[in-house]
């Protein structure tokens, strides 16, 4: 499906609201002296909840026009949004740049393989919902 | 750095927006890219990571909220973790397990090799 312009509406909604949360999470956790905590914790947490979501709404059934702008609105926009790879990046990068190599690296592939965790945990438990309902 | 509540609705607004080109990018991508790897989050990631390495030169962290709102606003809006994160696991599902570590491994590796190129360009550009 193309994208029309109340589609990418809703992308633009979940987005705003997405990056305002992990603006707010930012300011929560603040700035850590070594690692940036509060990228991790969103990014995880993101990935995990992208999971559950777009697992539950493929078992449900079919995409219908409700569960699109759901996917589109909560997945695409809010979740996608709510998570970064370029502040990631950037901090992996500036590690680096301030000769911390080892935990740049560390940094970077524990979000990657944390994330990817935290996805499988979601999608495991979207499925197992769907094996509780029936 | 904190923000003034302007600049919390403009940072917002503009997380909205890099969403909405993120969904339109993607759009345009998979129209002639038809495989299974995520090449178009791929592009997104990497042109949002070499923005935000240019943004941290020329603008600066250190500067009012103009370098929070576009980094943490709209580059943060634009790029995504979690649905890169998701694509590599429905690589790793399908049995594609190569493919779904070139696409987490080297996603990180291109990120920040892009971040790296707009701090350059920034830096040849000031």
């Amino acid at each position: 499906m193309r994208p029309t312009p109340a589609l990418v509406l809703a992308v633009a909604l979940g987005g705003a609201v997405g990056t305002t949360g992990r603006y707010a999470v930012t300011q929560l956790i603040g700035s850590a002296p070594l690692l940036p905590w509060a990228t991790l914790v969103v990014n995880v947490t993101g990935a995990f909840l992208l999971g559950l979501l777009l697992e539950r709404l493929a078992r449900v059934g079919a995409e219908t026009p409700r569960r699109r702008l759901a996917r589109l609105g909560l997945g695409t926009g809010a979740l996608g949004g709510f998570t970064t790879y370029s502040a990631l990046a950037l901090e992996v990068h500036d590690l680096v740049a301030a000769s911390e190599v080892w935990l740049a690296a560390g940094y970077g592939i524990g979000t990657v393989c944390a994330g990817l965790l935290a996805c499988l945990t979601g999608v495991a438990l979207g499925a197992r919902r769907d094996g509780a309902r029936a | 750095m904190t923000l003034t509540p302007g600049e919390v609705l403009v940072l917002a607004v503009l997380g909205g927006v890099g969403a909405a080109a993120r969904y339109l990018v993607d759009d345009l991508v998979n129209r002639w890219w038809a495989r299974g790897f995520p090449l178009a989050t791929l592009c997104i990631n990497v042109s949002g990571s070499f923005l935000i390495g240019l943004l941290a030169v020329t603008v600066g962290p250190g500067s009012s909220g103009t370098y929070a709102v576009w980094a943490t606003g709209f580059c943060g809006g634009y790029t995504t973790f979690s649905t890169a994160t998701v694509e590599a696991v429905r690589l790793a599902r399908e049995g594609a397990v190569r493919q779904a570590v070139v696409a987490a491994g080297g996603t990180l590796v291109l990120c920040v090799a892009a971040v790296a190129l707009g701090v350059l360009t920034g830096r040849l550009l000031g």
